[in-house]
């Protein structure tokens, strides 16, 4: 039984991790642009400077490749690093640390070279802050083979990925969904590591599947209680993990619900809804009472005024009215 | 330092000086051996290449090979070495047998990535030796992260990060020497100023061509010694990294040098005239050296054709071995992109 918690921000889960990791591991530090005396850019990291110094808590400039880079050396020197990148985009600037040496370098060497880096950085839109701060690239890091990308969208999964992830030997992506960071509700006092294997059913269901993942979670889960409301009984499933992805778990949704809706920030075209899409194809096309059906982010560079975005952005009333459509119970 | 100390006994007596002759021509002859490794080694890859034996890239070093000769002589075993795509020799004079770094370069199971990562990508967890990067400036950045490794962990050994003229152009370079600056960490960068990026000469791609004067801007120190000389590349690699060792702080030397072959197999070098190469062949460090140990007495033909006689063996071996290697079950292909090992 989880004891009864108090109530945290999501800041605060993933403050609490990294307070835990640094202080079970001293192999463990953290390194990225003002983290330190600025105490991060979302105050993920405030106070900790003062509590483990700076020989931990690194401030780095701003060179993303460069950071990232020394992220992976010393992975391989025996350190277990958490880089922080400021938000996705800037991740971009780091690609080529990422993609063309932290994921192959154990296969490149033959098994000899793993890297046991973690890397986390905020990610999404809806904050007005336009077209270099707001993407869902999570998707695109799916890709990759060779590196893990997982996206906590619950306090559990704030607080409970980070030290599973440093335990991994292989490097692991963590997005956390900016427009969280404020969210607030209650974690068990001894909630811990969870899993990074699994995703998880969060509202059991019969009539249709609902997969999100990070910032359309919530969504999800408020369109599946407005359906409710009207009669129409939603399985929403966390994906949590994007790479390697789950597909037992909303294969077997599937096979129960026999429709299925995923709802991604991501753009639509090569999005990772379009990889479950195609694997509920593949492993399911005959349990299927109608097509999967997608609401991703519209194809646009992210729009800075309020309007604009909010109506590039998958939105709970498009939810609710799909989902009625699919399961037909609106004629 | 040894030989330093051994030039003071000389002027006292003719034993001390028969004395430093005879390490001297120990040596001499060993960086020898060691170059001549790597050219027969590289010959030996062209010649494979034309067979079909090696595919893909292969990037040869042959007119380069002072530079690793010297620099591998100063570096000891515990050391970190970050390489570049052109490592073959680097990979041989650290320790990874010929024959394994010939199997890697047929692609067969028994190379030293088991076939994974070809000429290219040569590591090797015994020699500390991190790849073979195909990403110029790629390493650079990996280098510096290893030193904050060490420097975190109170380790005594430094990286060496090997890189060309053209990586000095890419941001991944300057990101790395303002970290490592900035830290104080122990890399020694060696940059192989080869005068070409691929096919472009430096006048063509550097505002300042200097660029042992570039660290200036970095706070680093820096000096540039002749790359085709490797008693100079060596004299000037063990100042370099001495002052890494001691002082715990990055150190910049470049390498004057040139490769005599086109950059690749599929380069057809129209972008340089066959008068330059011609006049920088006059300079190959291999062919010089020999005569410079002949000249003065370091080491007379009978030596130095054992030597060749044992760098042929070395080689006719390690082609016999990755002949005879076998080819990694298909079914393995989709191991090493995750570990199997947990770590704890």
């Amino acid at each position: 039984m989880k004891k009864k918690g108090k109530k945290i921000q999501y800041r605060e889960a993933v403050r609490l991790a990294l307070t835990e990791a640094m202080e079970k591991d001293e192999r463990v530090f953290l390194m990225g642009e003002d983290v330190g005396r600025y105490g991060g850019a979302y105050a993920v990291s405030l106070g900790l400077l003062e509590k483990f110094g700076p020989e931990r808590i690194i401030d780095t400039p701003l060179c993303e490749s460069g950071f990232v880079g020394v992220g992976i050396g010393a992975a391989l020197g025996g350190m277990r690093p958490i880089v922080e990148i400021m938000t996705v985009n800037f991740s971009m600037l780091a690609l080529d640390q990422i993609m063309n040496n932290a994921a192959t370098y154990l296969h490149m060497s033959g098994g000899q070279f793993n890297v046991p880096l973690v890397i986390r950085m905020a990610t999404g839109g809806g904050r007005q802050i336009a077209a270099q701060h707001s993407h869902s690239l999570e998707g695109m890091y799916a890709h990759i083979p060779g590196i893990k990308v997982l996206t906590p969208a619950t306090l559990e999964d704030a607080r409970g990925m980070l030290w599973t992830a440093l335990e991994d030997p292989d490097p692991v992506l963590i997005f956390e969904y900016a427009g969280l960071y404020n969210m607030e509700g209650e974690l068990a006092e001894d909630s811990g590591p969870v899993d990074i294997d699994k995703s998880r059913v969060m509202r059991p269901g019969k009539d249709i599947t609902v997969i999100a993942y990070g910032g359309t979670l919530s969504k999800a889960m408020d369109a599946a209680q407005l359906l409710s409301d009207n009669g129409i009984d939603c399985e929403v499933i966390d994906l949590r993990v994007l790479r390697p992805l789950d597909e037992n778990t909303f294969i077997n949704s599937v096979c129960k619900t026999h429709r299925a809706l995923m709802v991604d920030e991501g753009w639509r075209s090569g999005s990772i809804s379009a990889e479950v899409s195609t694997r509920i194809m593949e492993k399911a096309f005959y349990e299927l009472d109608s097509p999967v059906e997608r609401i991703c982010s519209a194809e646009v560079p992210m729009p800075y005024s309020k309007h604009m975005e909010q109506a590039a952005l998958p939105q709970v009333d498009e939810i609710v009215k799909t989902v009625r459509r699919i399961v037909n119970k609106d004629g | 330092m040894s030989r330093k100390k051994a030039k003071t006994v000389d002027k006292k007596n003719s034993s001390g000086k028969k004395e430093i002759k005879s390490a001297e021509s120990k040596h001499f002859q060993h960086l020898f051996h060691q170059m001549l490794r790597i050219r027969q080694f590289e010959e030996k890859a062209a010649e494979l290449y034309g067979e079909m034996k090696i595919r893909g890239f292969l990037h040869l070093y042959i007119g380069e090979e002072a530079v690793a000769t010297g620099v591998t002589e100063v570096l000891s075993p515990d050391d970190n070495l970050v390489a570049t795509y052109r490592e073959h020799g680097y990979a041989l004079l650290r320790g990874i047998p010929a024959g394994t770094i010939m199997a890697e370069m047929y692609g067969k199971k028994e190379g030293c990535c088991l076939g994974r990562g070809g000429s290219m990508h040569l590591f090797d967890s015994k020699t500390r030796l991190f790849g073979g990067n195909a990403i110029v400036g790629g390493g650079l950045p990996v280098a510096v992260g290893l030193a904050l490794a060490d420097k975190m962990q109170g380790n005594k050994r430094i990286t060496c990060c090997i890189f060309g003229d053209g990586a000095v152009a890419e941001g991944e370079f300057h990101e790395s020497m303002n970290l490592a600056s900035l830290w104080h960490l122990p890399v020694l960068f060696i940059c192989e100023n080869n005068y070409y990026a691929m096919g472009t000469a430096l006048r063509f791609t550097h505002a300042v061509t200097d660029l042992a004067g570039r660290a200036v801007a970095y706070n680093v120190k820096s000096s540039y010694v002749d790359g085709m000389e490797v008693r100079a590349v060596e004299e000037a690699v063990k100042n370099a990294a001495g002052i890494v060792r001691k002082e715990r702080a990055p150190y910049f030397l470049e390498c004057r040098t040139y490769r005599f072959r086109a950059h690749s197999m599929f380069d057809s070098d129209r972008y340089r005239t066959r008068e330059e190469i011609e006049e920088w062949k006059k300079k190959d460090p291999v062919v010089n050296f020999r005569q410079f140990v002949l000249d003065n007495g370091y080491a007379d033909g009978k030596d130095l054709g054992n030597i060749e006689k044992d760098v042929q063996d070395e080689i006719d071996e390690a082609v016999a071995f990755a002949e005879s290697g076998t080819w990694e079950d298909v079914e393995d292909l989709t191991k090493h992109v995750y570990s199997e090992k947990n770590l704890k």
